[in-house]
């Protein structure tokens, strides 16, 4: 026992006394997590990224104005307006995501072409095809408020009724035993009485609240939604806060770095003979193992405690599931990077490949941890995938824990994956170690 | 010195096909010091790594104080101290933290601990610079703490793998002088080098190691009974000397044999007795040859070794 404390201490102390390292251990991840936490909305939804686009608009037509009036009234978008060449360069630089251009007469070819009668104009829509997700989010948007600002116009616009007369005077002309003519002459004459209707309610002023409403009448979104947001405790108080995730995912990252060290100090010691000193001593090669899984767990929940207290302290994070459910996805997960460090040590032939080798590995488990994008971005097969990489149990764990707001069973399939692979990870190493 | 303390025997090592140890076999009794002699890559170290149970031997063991040492054999490991040919010591740690260290991997602590760790550090002289870390420390100075660390748990049998490796004649004289204090003190000891000198200086026993098989095992007084050589005579020529002369000068009484070198104008003579040197010089002055540079020395286990396989101990 006494030697399994001396040697814990020793690692504890080489650990403390390398400022550079710890400086780097626990500075870097608070440096990133603040800065993903940051880009990915922070405490505050509202301080989201905005979409920003820019509009053309060479149409003075009103239905043209509505549009545009509309778009800029999109609470995700930011919306400029650009002369076209200008927002076309924009779009290039990656400055924009998308330019939206309304040419010349689109408001009245859009009203003619409504009832299928006339040609559809065209919206041209430049846009940057790194941001094919933003080109569907825009086009809905834009689909809405095409369709609500021309059925409003026909239904109750000057424009409309000007429309409507001559349509009808086109059909008057026309052989009426023709099916589709007759239903559509009947069709607007019934929609010329509403416009009518709609005429002299304004006349009259009589300007009861549902003449008002009706006023704008036309097409429009049959059903309103109503987000609730699905956060730790009460959701109007207890907003989504981004840095809880950024900060799991970096601390996880850092964390596996700081184990990738402690398996190449191992390598390290047996270039220089100190390995062998250790092991010449009446101690075991087990204990010699389990102390420097023993100190490298120790510095890794140091790390992962000081990293969250940040967190909650600066960044405003809750832990706001179960404590002891926290306190289990971080010892669970500093052991698992403990016997990560002695795989390492195990399998590495010299410090500088298996640096390369490990640091690689670390990166790619972070990646598909979901620790840098959000894992519902991957396919679909790559979802499933990263089941098998711990490090996404304990991120998903993290979460949990943190802005989720579960209870301390959310966290026992991550605590459980961790102690397998520390187990799984540490009977393979311990077998390559007595091998070589 | 009344009973071995270690007893090698057999001892066999192959890596693939190659033999690095081939059935190595010796004892070193109480208090006596050993040194194991050899030229770089003969086999030393890994004979060494197998005495302290950090290599498994194909074939035959080691027995210390008459128990079989082996991987978890940790009674008979706290009988050796091992100061290993690298410096193992922590950098980041002061001199007397990685005592401390040491010392628990021995189930030191407490008091015993510490009045332990000022012991070996007065023993080596760094008692005055235990706070300070060995990355400000000379070469020489790692090396004395390196002999300290295996001293502290007061082991029977300290071995030392050539514990002078890369260190300046000053502290190579300072790690001699603690050595000989531990001589003095009837420790037993093994020493692994392949300089000469340093066994000479040390040892009461020698065993000399060459392509993994001992070559030699005995007091270093009957290896220089086995020498024909007691002495040699180097000179330095100004005008190169004739074959038949040299031919000549190799059956003069007192003379083993010559060899010629430099074209001629460079002579090692071995001779069996020193008295022939005058009558030599002599013998060419009187034949036209002035000698411009000559030294005699003493039969050295240098020349021992050259003796045995024919090579120097360096190659």
């Amino acid at each position: 026992m006494t030697a399994l404390i001396a040697l814990i201490r020793k690692d504890l102390i080489l650990f403390l006394v390398d400022r550079r390292a710890l400086l780097l251990n626990l500075v870097m991840p608070i440096l990133l997590g603040a800065f993903f936490g940051f880009v990915t909305g922070g405490k505050d939804t509202k301080d989201a990224a905005k979409i920003e686009i820019a509009v053309i608009s060479q149409d003075n037509h009103v239905i043209s104005q509505k549009i545009l009036k509309g778009l800029k009234d999109e609470p995700t978008l930011l919306v400029k307006e650009l002369p076209l060449e200008e927002a076309k360069a924009l779009v290039l630089k990656g400055k924009l995501n998308m330019a939206v251009l309304i040419p010349e007469r689109f408001g009245e070819h859009a009203g003619g072409a409504l009832f299928g009668g006339k040609e559809k104009p065209e919206l041209a829509i430049f846009y940057d095809p790194s941001q094919t997700a933003v080109l569907a989010m825009v086009k809905g948007m834009l689909t809405q408020q095409v369709m609500q600002s021309v059925s409003a116009e026909m239904f109750n616009g000057k424009s409309g009724s000007n429309f409507v007369d001559q349509t009808l005077q086109d059909l008057e002309k026309v052989d009426m035993s023709n099916k589709g003519a007759g239903e559509l002459h009947d069709f607007l004459g019934s929609l010329k009485k509403f416009q009518l209707s709609q005429q002299v309610g304004k006349d009259a002023g009589a300007a009861s609240s549902s003449a008002v409403a009706n006023a704008n009448a036309g097409l429009s979104m049959p059903f309103v939604t109503k987000e609730h947001v699905m956060t730790a405790g009460d959701p109007i108080t207890n907003k989504y806060n981004g840095y809880a995730h950024s900060f799991a995912g970096m601390s996880v990252q850092f964390i596996l770095f700081m184990a990738i060290d402690a398996g190449i100090g191992i390598l390290l010691a047996r270039r220089l003979g100190l390995w062998n000193r250790l092991l010449a001593a009446p101690v075991g090669l087990n204990t010699v193992l389990i102390a420097r899984a023993l100190s490298c767990a120790l510095i890794a929940c140091f790390l992962m405690c000081f990293i969250f207290l940040v967190a909650v302290l600066v960044f405003k994070v809750q832990i706001a599931g179960s404590l002891p459910g926290f306190i289990a996805v971080v010892i669970s997960f500093s052991l698992m990077a403990a016997s990560f460090g002695l795989l390492i040590a195990a399998f590495g032939k010299t410090p500088e490949a298996a640096r390369g080798i490990s640091v690689f590995a670390t990166l790619i488990m972070v990646m598909l941890s979901g620790a840098w994008m959000p894992s519902f971005m991957f396919p679909q097969w790559l979802q499933t995938a990263t089941l098998v990489v711990p490090t996404r149990w304990v991120v998903d764990g993290l979460d949990a824990m943190t802005w989720r707001g579960l209870g301390l069973d959310a966290a026992l399939p991550a605590v459980g994956v961790q102690l397998a692979f520390t187990v799984f990870f540490g009977v393979i190493a311990l077998w390559r170690f007595r091998r070589g | 010195m009344t009973s071995a303390l270690l007893d090698v025997q057999h001892l066999t090592k192959a890596y693939a096909a190659r033999k690095v140890v081939d059935n190595v076999s010796f004892s070193v009794m109480r208090g006596q010091t050993l040194g194991l002699l050899g030229p770089n890559g003969a086999g030393k170290s890994t004979t060494v790594s197998m005495i302290c149970g950090l290599l498994r031997p194909d074939q035959g063991k080691v027995l210390l104080d008459g128990q079989t040492m082996g991987a978890g054999k940790h009674a008979v490991k706290f009988k050796i101290g091992l100061v290993p040919q690298d410096l193992a010591l922590y950098e980041d740690l002061s001199a007397r933290e990685n005592l401390k260290l040491f010392g628990a991997l021995y189930a030191l602590s407490g008091s015993k601990l510490q009045q332990r760790c000022d012991a070996v550090l007065d023993l080596v002289n760094l008692l005055d610079r235990a706070g300070d870390k060995p990355s400000t420390f000379s070469g020489g100075m790692k090396r004395r703490l390196n002999i300290a660390a295996a001293l502290l748990h007061d082991p029977e049998l300290l071995i030392l793998d050539e514990p002078t490796v890369g260190v300046d004649p000053q502290s190579r004289n300072a790690i001699f002088d603690s050595l000989e204090v531990l001589k003095s003190q009837g420790r037993t000891l093994i020493y692994t080098s392949h300089y000469m000198e340093e066994v000479e200086r040390l040892a009461d026993h020698i065993v000399i190691i060459d392509h993994g098989k001992v070559i030699a095992n005995e007091t270093p007084a009957d290896l220089y009974r086995r020498m024909p050589a007691k002495a040699e005579l180097k000179l330095d020529l100004l005008t190169a000397i004739a074959e038949a002369d040299v031919a000549a000068l190799s059956v003069m009484p007192g003379v083993d044999s010559v060899h010629m070198s430099d074209h001629g104008k460079h002579l090692d003579v071995a001779l069996t007795e020193h008295e022939v040197t005058l009558s030599l010089l002599n013998w060419l002055a009187k034949a036209g040859y002035k000698t411009s540079h000559f030294a005699t020395a003493k039969t050295n286990l240098e020349a021992v070794f050259l003796t045995l396989t024919g090579r120097s101990l360096r190659d």
